[in-house]
Order: C-alpha cells, then sequence, then structure tokens
C-alpha cells in the first residue's frame, strides 16, 4: 500500500480562480477520514478555540467542565480569583477528575482512588501517600496539566492547545472589535444565561460554519420563518432576495462578518423595536438605546442596536447578535457528525421585561427547536449524506461575488464569507500536510 | 352542568392526554393548538433543569398562545424542511397522576416517550410533563405545557422540530 502525504491528499482540494470568478470546495473535504485526522492536529490544535464566557466564572470556586475541541477541560476561577484551564484528566491514571458541567468548589477529588486537587490544580491529597517514592511525589506532571494556552479578550475566554508565539489578540484580528460591541452592550458585563442548548447535527462541522453567515439561503430555506414574521408584523422587507443590503467583510485568519443596518425584518431587544412588541414595551428599548447612546456615543450605539452581525471567529465559534445573542460552538467526533453548544449571552443589567422579550426572540429563530434552526440542520445533513456520491459529483461551488469580493461592499448574499474561511482551511491544512506523513 | 375540578378522574384527564397524542401523531397540528386556551403555553425547559424559569434560562421552547399556533401551522407547511415529508411520531404518555385541584383548574403530570422516524433516522424522547389543564364548558383545555426531556445532551436527536 502507498502511503498518501497529506500535500498529495490536499491535490485537487480547492479552485480558487479569482480571474475567472471560480471557487469550488472538493467534496472530498466533508468526508475523508484522513482529511479529517490533518483537521485535528492542523487545525483544532493549532487555531485558539473559544472555551467559555468570563460570567460563568464569575463567582469565586465557579468552574465549568466541558468539551472544547475535542477534549475534556476544567475551567475555574480559583479562591484568589486566577482562572485557569486544565485538562480534565487525572495525573494517576486518566479518570475524569470532574463530572459536573459547572458548580463551585474549592477542590476537586477524583473518584477513582481519591487524590484530591487544589483550585490551582496542585496535587494536595493522595490517599496512603508512603508507599511513593519522594521523586514520584515531587514530580511536576503530578498535577492537573494546564492547557498550555489559555487567555481572555472582551469576556470571551480562548484555550490553544499548541504553545505558539500568535497571541489571542493577534488571533482575532479584525474580530476583535466585534467581540468589543459585544462585550459593550452592558455597562459592566454581558452574562449567559443559564446552561448551552446542547445539540449535534449529522453532517461536517464546516457546513455549519459555511451556513451561520450565509445570506443567500434565508429566503428558501427560512421562508416558513418569513412567513411568521409576515403573519405577525403585517408585511416585511425581503431584503434576503434583493443584492445590495448589508455586507461582508474579511477580517483575517479566516475570521469574517455578515452585518446590516436596519436591514432585517426582526425586532432587537437592545435595542430595536417593531409593531408587535407593543407600545408597552416601548419605553424599555427606548430606554436601552438612550443609555447606549449616552455610554458609548450615537454612532456606535447606532452599529451595536440597529445593526445584526453573524460573525465567524475560525474555525469554529459563531457569534450571531440578530433576533437574539448566540454564542454557538461545535466539534466534530468524526466526518460525518458535530456537536454544538450553544449559549444565550445577554446585557447584565437588562431588565425584566426586556430579558422575557429577549428569550421569546431568541426562541423564534435560533436553537434546536426553533422556527429556524432545524430546517438548516435538515439542509446541513441532506448535504452530507448525498456527498455519497463525491466521486461522480465532486465539486460544491462558493463562487457567488466572487468578481466583486474586493470592492467596497461584497454582498451579504454572496459567499465571500465562506471563501475567507476556505482558503484559511486550505493553507492550515497545507502547511501541516508539508511537515508530516499520514 | 360542568364538572368541577373535583369531579374530574384520572381516566377523564388520560383519555384527553390520549387525544392530544393522538392528534399530533395523526399530525392533527391545528387541532392541538385549539386544545389550548387563549392564554396558554407550551414549554421545553433546558435539558438540566426541569424546573428552570424562563427569565433566567435558555429554554428549548417558550410558546406564548400566538407561537404555539404559529408552530403548529409552520409544521404543516411542506417548506418546514426538516419535518418535510412529515416524520412518524409514536407519542406514548403514561404514569399520569393528577398532583393538584383547584375550583376549576388541574396540575397533572405524566411521563412521555415520543419515537421520531424519518428516512433514515428513528430518533426518541423521552421525559416528563407538567400540564396545567383547564375545566371548561368544551371539557378539558391546556393552559400550560412543559415538557421537559430526560436527556442529558439533545443527541444524537441533535433537533426537537416536531411537537412533544
Amino acid at each position: 500500500m502507498r502511503l498518501e502525504t497529506p500535500t498529495r491528499l490536499l491535490e485537487n482540494m480547492l479552485i480558487d480562480d479569482r480571474q475567472r470568478g471560480v471557487f469550488r470546495v472538493n467534496r472530498r473535504a466533508f468526508i475523508d477520514d484522513r482529511l479529517f485526522a490533518l483537521e485535528g492536529r492542523a487545525i483544532f490544535e493549532r487555531c485558539w478555540l473559544y472555551a467559555a464566557h468570563e460570567s460563568e466564572l464569575a463567582a469565586s470556586g465557579a468552574f465549568v467542565s466541558r468539551i472544547v475541541g475535542g477534549k475534556p477541560l476544567l475551567i475555574n476561577r480559583d479562591r484568589n480569583g486566577g482562572l485557569h484551564a486544565f485538562f480534565n484528566t487525572c495525573p494517576h491514571r486518566g479518570a475524569t477528575v470532574c463530572r459536573e458541567d459547572r458548580g463551585r468548589a474549592r477542590n476537586f477529588t477524583c473518584p477513582y482512588h481519591g487524590w484530591v486537587f487544589s483550585d490551582e490544580g496542585k496535587t494536595i491529597h493522595r490517599p496512603i501517600d508512603t508507599s511513593y517514592s519522594p521523586a514520584c511525589m515531587e514530580d511536576s506532571t503530578q498535577h492537573l496539566t494546564p492547557v498550555p494556552r489559555f487567555d481572555s479578550f472582551a469576556g470571551f475566554l480562548f484555550v490553544n492547545f499548541a504553545q505558539g508565539p500568535e497571541s489571542l489578540e493577534t488571533y482575532l484580528a479584525g474580530a476583535g472589535e466585534y467581540l468589543k460591541n459585544i462585550q459593550a452592550q452592558d455597562r459592566e458585563s454581558m452574562i449567559v444565561l443559564g446552561s448551552p442548548q446542547t445539540y449535534s447535527a449529522r453532517a461536517n462541522w464546516k457546513l455549519l460554519q459555511e451556513n451561520s453567515a450565509d445570506g443567500y439561503h434565508a429566503s428558501s430555506t427560512h421562508s416558513t420563518y418569513f412567513d411568521y414574521i409576515r403573519n405577525r408584523e403585517g408585511a416585511v422587507r425581503d431584503n434576503f432576495s434583493r443584492t445590495g443590503f448589508g455586507c461582508v467583510r474579511n477580517l483575517g485568519n479566516g475570521h469574517a462578518v455578515s452585518e446590516s443596518l436596519d436591514g432585517t425584518p426582526w425586532g432587537r431587544p437592545l435595542a430595536r423595536w417593531i409593531d408587535s412588541w407593543g407600545t408597552e414595551i416601548r419605553a424599555d428599548v427606548d430606554a436601552a438605546y438612550a443609555e447606549m447612546v449616552q455610554r458609548v456615543g450615537a454612532e456606535r450605539a447606532k452599529t451595536i442596536c440597529h445593526g445584526d452581525r453573524n460573525l465567524l471567529i475560525f474555525p469554529n465559534l459563531v457569534i450571531n447578535d440578530i433576533m437574539g445573542l448566540v454564542i454557538r460552538t461545535y466539534y466534530p467526533t468524526s466526518p460525518s457528525y458535530f456537536e454544538v453548544n450553544a449559549f444565550a449571552l445577554a446585557p447584565k443589567h437588562e431588565g425584566p421585561r426586556l430579558r422575557d422579550l429577549r428569550h421569546r426572540n431568541f426562541l423564534e429563530f435560533l436553537g434546536p427547536a426553533g422556527f429556524a434552526t432545524p430546517d438548516d440542520q435538515e439542509m446541513l445533513e441532506s448535504c452530507q449524506r448525498a456527498y455519497a456520491t463525491q466521486t461522480w459529483v465532486q465539486w460544491n461551488d462558493l463562487s457567488r461575488g466572487m468578481l466583486t469580493e474586493d470592492g467596497p461592499n461584497p454582498a451579504k448574499q454572496d459567499e465571500l464569507q465562506m471563501r475567507t474561511f476556505w482558503r484559511r482551511w486550505h493553507e492550515l491544512m497545507r502547511r501541516a500536510g508539508e511537515t508530516e506523513a499520514v | 352542568m360542568n364538572a368541577t375540578a373535583a369531579e374530574i378522574t384520572r381516566s377523564e384527564v388520560e383519555d384527553f392526554l390520549f387525544l392530544e397524542a393522538a392528534l399530533l401523531d395523526e399530525w392533527k397540528l391545528e387541532a392541538w393548538a385549539a386544545l389550548f386556551t387563549a392564554d396558554g403555553e407550551y414549554l421545553i425547559p433546558p435539558l438540566d433543569d426541569p424546573d428552570a424559569d424562563p427569565l433566567n434560562s435558555l429554554f428549548l421552547v417558550y410558546d406564548d398562545r400566538h407561537r404555539l399556533n404559529e408552530r403548529a401551522r409552520r409544521l404543516l407547511n411542506k417548506a418546514a424542511h426538516a419535518e418535510f415529508p412529515h416524520s412518524r411520531t409514536v407519542h406514548l404518555v403514561s404514569n399520569v397522576r393528577i398532583v393538584e385541584r383547584s375550583a376549576d383548574e388541574l396540575q397533572v403530570r405524566s411521563s412521555f416517550i415520543v419515537t421520531r422516524a424519518k428516512g433514515p433516522l428513528n430518533d426518541t424522547y423521552p421525559g416528563r410533563s407538567t400540564y396545567r389543564l383547564l375545566v371548561t364548558s368544551d371539557g378539558l383545555r391546556i393552559r400550560s405545557k412543559r415538557a421537559a426531556l430526560e436527556l442529558s445532551q439533545l443527541r444524537p436527536q441533535g433537533k426537537v422540530s416536531i411537537i412533544l
């Protein structure tokens, strides 16, 4: 059997012809086990990955344990206020140390042999430790292992499984400004509301990244959502089916945003009132807007409150600031299955009436039982099933708007956001492929 | 003369819940929505907190009467892609108990298993429901249905595109 190098595996993977305006992705990218394994090393073990929001760890001793980039992590705030991210595995024999999703703890006890770890990850008790040699006891690997890099930006906590020179801020590039605008939605801090929606789809993870800022699919995949809005509001500006509404920006390092101002038919709790909310709540919405203007200035307040944004942070973070504000992150366990954690984010000082409205607004579209997300999942899964024909039907087309993508306003209904992702994906995969064989 | 809440038997409640299940299995979704009172609501709380307050926690479903009616109508549209062609479901209802009675209202708890078959997939949704049922001259009506899934994650089902 001939060993195929990753470089060979990546041949004929992408057509990126700017002159002719043709961009194609080989469907092998969604189904090949070897590419999937390479993605683990080239992407998920090299990029900064979103892990948690600071509000989840606000209290002294607060912890969350969750899978991030396929690896079980324990993230906590120690009694002195320090934040930590550890691999959630006992240094002794490997058992999962923390088996609750969230809570507060001063120590963590491994259930297997009873080793106890401090909130700074130090092993502070081993039952019957007289049988251990001094060399064994003093070994620095005998504590919880911190993830190689862990950093915070605008309240968003990220990990990186590789040591490297690129700081989180540098990595985020143009996306940082957008995260700051989310943080600015409250005078003190944003908060995650309750626990995440934990769901999945039987499709390749990259299909969700493509889908999450795809303006082109809205009017067909989500026609029933727009029918619902139309029934409720009487009429709807059908912006999704014309061009020139909103635009896409390449934010660098594979990140992109699709954004518009006052271009969408739904309301925004912060702060864009719509008729069907009724006049009673209008004063709350207006007051929230006035507070923003006073705090961040008229121009920025308008961008934040009247704009909608679908922000894609490479490789697996989506922050949709639309009718709801969702942090969505996902990780594949095979080429044809991924798991999603979706968190609702809200301004900490939002009043109860607006908060209630925010929940209802979020769920009218978003989430695995919303009026839109299940139809997205259905589309992704139908694509994945049909890739069984890849030998005969090789290419996905992402050429929309390619000839004008360097112009001032690449359109929201075009596909620059996907091309930005794929170019970065291809670059990282090739870079890893040059240094190893599969 | 109308029955009062004190006179309703568990069998009558069961008949009503079985009727609801049959309407859902037969995709008579507008008739299902009509079982709710004018102020009726339909909720699916977060998987890890069945008693959560919708003000503080992200639910899966938080429908008022208008939204649940629209949910039913939307699912009957063939552009509701996740449910086209319609999945086949069995709504099993069991362990029915009347846990509280007031003058015109009953609080009822039950367990459910809903199976959903669509294309290559067969998914199962187990859980417990809490109903507030209003006793009216037209019979029982649902003032509130809170269907709490007994799943630790919505995986591999991935979505709740049907009504539980």
